[in-house]
C-alpha cells in the first residue's frame, strides 16, 4: 500500500474515514464472538440475549460502510490501490456482517442450552474457539498493518479450525449414540461447532482480501501467495 | 476480487493474441538544443490498439507522440536519435521523406484547427495536395472519412458551409475527419478531448475506440479516467523517461512501479 497522503486532503480524508470505519467492524464483530463464546462457557443467558442486540449495530456499520464507498467510487473514481482498497473494504463488511449474523446464532443456541443442564464438560470446543478468533483477529491486524505475509498465515491456521470440527462432532455423535436424551443439546453443541468452523472461513476470506488489497494478487481458490510473477 | 489481468474475459489480451508490432521504438532520445527531453526508451506500440501516454506536464508525453511521426524537426533546436520503425521500417532512415511518413502517421491535435475554409475542402485539402483530381475520387473519399469521424450525419447537408461554424466537438471530429482523408495507418492524438465538453469527449472517446479496429491510434491525455476508458496499452511518462508501460487494466488496478500508483492515484506534488 501506499503511505504516501494523496494531493486532495479531502479524499485523503474520506479514505481515512473508510479504513477507521472498517477497523471499528472488524473489533465490534470480534465483540460479538467473544461475547457469545464467553455466554456459551459460563452459561451466561443475559450475555447471551445481549449479545443478539448487538448485532444491530453491526449491521448497520456495514450499511454506512457500503455507502461510504459508493460516494467515494462516485467522486473520486479510484484506481490502483485505492481501488483495491475500497472494493475490498465492500466486501470485507459482507464478511464481517456475516461473522456477526453467526455470532448471533451461537447465542441462540445458548440460550437453548442453558434451559438444561450441560451435557459435558466443554474441552475442545473452547480450543476451537480461540483458534476462531484468533484468526478473525490476525486477519483484521494483516489488514491494519497490510502485512500479506500475516494474512497468509490465517489461511494456513483453517485447517485446524477444519480438523477441530471433525474431532467435536465425532464425540457428539456418541453422546448421542448413548442416549438419546442428549440428541436436544448434542445437535445445538454440533451447530455451534458449525458456526465457528464457518467463522474460520471468513476469517479466512478476510485474509485473502488483504492480500489481494496490498499486493494486487487474487489468491482465492488456491489459497497460496506464490512468489511474483506479475509482469511489469 | 478478480483482478482483470488474469480473467479469460480481458478484451486487451484476446485482442493483443494476434496484433504484430506497428510501431517499434528503439533507444529513442530527443533533445532540445543541450537538453535531453526524453531519456532512451524502448516501447512496442501494438497494431489496432490505442496506446495511450499519460504523466505530469513537461514529462516528455508529447514530444516523444510527435517524434513518432517527425513532427518534432519543424522544431529547429530538436534533435532526435534512436531508431523507430514502421512495419519494421525506420522512418528516421536516410532518404526517408518525412511527408510520406506524416500521411502514414496522421495527427490530431489539443485545439482543433479547421482551415477557414468549408467542411468539405478542410477534409479534400490533403488529398488535394497529395495530388488526387477526380472530383468523384475525392468526394468519395471525404465522404468516407467524415463518416469514419461519425461526422457525416450531421453535416451532409451543408458541406459547403465553413468549418469554422461547426461546435467545438464538431471541429475536432473534422480534423480527424481530415487526418484520416488520406488513410494513414497510424494516428496520433495530443489531448483530442481536452477543450471539450463531457458530451463531445465522449463521442471522441467512442470514435476511439471505433477507429482502433481500423488504425493503431496512440493518444497523449492528461485526463487519466480517459487513459483508463480508451486504451488498451498505457505507458506512464516522468521526467522524460517511461516509468511504465504495460495494459491498460494493469496499470490502473495494480500498477508495478511506485511512482505509477503515487501519479495516478493523485500522491504527487
Amino acid at each position: 500500500m501506499t503511505s504516501r497522503e494523496h494531493t486532495n486532503r479531502e479524499y485523503e480524508q474520506e479514505l481515512r474515514k473508510l479504513r477507521e470505519q472498517v477497523l471499528r467492524m472488524g473489533a465490534k464483530v470480534e465483540e460479538i464472538i467473544s461475547g457469545s463464546i464467553k455466554a456459551l462457557l459460563e452459561r451466561d443467558t443475559v450475555l447471551a440475549t445481549r449479545m443478539i442486540a448487538f448485532d444491530r449495530k453491526i449491521n448497520q456499520m456495514e450499511v454506512d460502510i457500503d455507502e461510504l464507498c459508493m460516494l467515494i467510487l462516485a467522486r473520486r473514481q479510484p484506481v490502483a490501490s485505492d481501488l483495491r482498497f475500497i472494493t475490498m473494504a465492500l466486501k470485507l463488511v459482507t464478511d464481517l456482517e456475516r461473522i456477526g449474523d453467526l455470532g448471533v446464532n451461537i447465542s441462540e443456541r445458548v440460550m437453548e442450552l442453558n434451559e438444561e443442564p450441560q451435557l459435558k464438560p466443554y474441552v475442545d470446543l473452547p480450543r476451537m474457539a480461540d483458534e476462531v478468533q484468533a484468526m478473525l483477529r490476525e486477519a483484521l491486524d494483516a489488514f491494519v498493518a497490510g502485512d500479506p505475509d500475516r494474512a497468509q498465515a490465517v489461511i494456513e491456521r483453517d485447517q485446524t479450525v477444519d480438523a477441530y470440527y471433525t474431532q467435536v462432532f465425532r464425540e457428539l455423535l456418541t453422546y448421542m449414540m448413548e442416549d438419546t436424551h442428549n440428541i436436544y443439546r448434542a445437535t445445538r453443541l454440533q451447530s455451534i461447532a458449525k458456526y465457528l468452523e464457518r467463522i474460520g472461513d471468513h476469517a479466512t476470506n478476510l485474509a485473502e482480501m488483504v492480500v489481494f488489497m496490498v499486493k494486487g494478487k487474487d489468491i482465492r481458490h488456491t489459497g497460496k501467495l506464490e512468489g511474483e510473477s506479475a509482469g511489469g | 476480487m478478480s483482478p482483470p489481468s488474469v480473467t479469460s474475459q480481458d478484451r486487451n489480451q484476446d485482442r493483443n493474441q494476434d496484433r504484430p508490432t506497428k510501431l517499434a521504438v528503439r533507444d529513442l532520445s530527443v533533445f532540445y538544443g543541450e537538453k535531453r527531453a526524453l531519456a532512451p526508451m524502448t516501447m512496442d506500440i501494438p497494431e489496432k490498439h490505442v496506446t495511450a501516454l499519460i504523466g505530469p506536464s513537461g514529462c516528455g508525453k508529447s514530444t516523444y507522440l510527435r517524434s513518432l511521426n517527425r513532427m518534432n524537426e519543424l522544431i529547429p533546436s530538436c534533435r532526435v536519435t534512436g531508431d523507430v520503425r514502421l512495419d519494421g521500417e525506420p522512418i528516421y532512415g536516410p532518404g526517408i521523406d518525412p511527408v510520406v511518413v506524416r500521411r502514414r502517421i496522421g495527427m490530431v491535435f489539443q485545439r482543433s484547427n479547421p482551415f477557414p475554409k468549408s467542411i468539405f475542402e478542410n477534409v479534400a485539402y490533403g488529398l488535394r495536395i497529395g495530388g488526387m483530381k477526380s472530383r468523384e475520387d475525392i468526394a468519395g473519399r471525404v465522404e468516407r472519412a467524415l463518416s469514419q469521424a461519425a461526422l457525416w450525419s450531421e453535416v451532409k447537408e451543408r458541406l459547403q458551409d465553413s468549418a469554422l461554424g461547426l461546435s467545438g466537438g464538431q471541429q475536432q471530429r473534422l480534423c480527424i475527419a481530415r487526418a484520416l482523408a488520406v488513410e494513414p495507418e497510424v494516428l496520433l492524438m495530443d489531448e483530442p478531448a481536452s477543450a471539450l465538453d463531457p458530451i463531445a469527449t465522449a463521442h471522441i472517446e467512442e470514435l476511439i475506440d471505433e477507429l482502433s479496429h481500423d488504425y493503431t491510434v496512440v493518444i497523449v491525455t492528461h485526463n487519466m479516467q480517459q487513459a483508463a476508458r480508451v486504451s488498451d496499452w498505457t505507458a506512464f511518462f516522468y521526467m522524460g523517461e517511461l516509468v511504465e508501460y504495460d495494459r491498460t487494466n494493469n496499470i490502473f488496478t495494480k500498477p508495478s512501479k511506485s511512482k505509477t500508483e503515487d501519479y495516478i492515484t493523485g500522491r504527487f506534488g
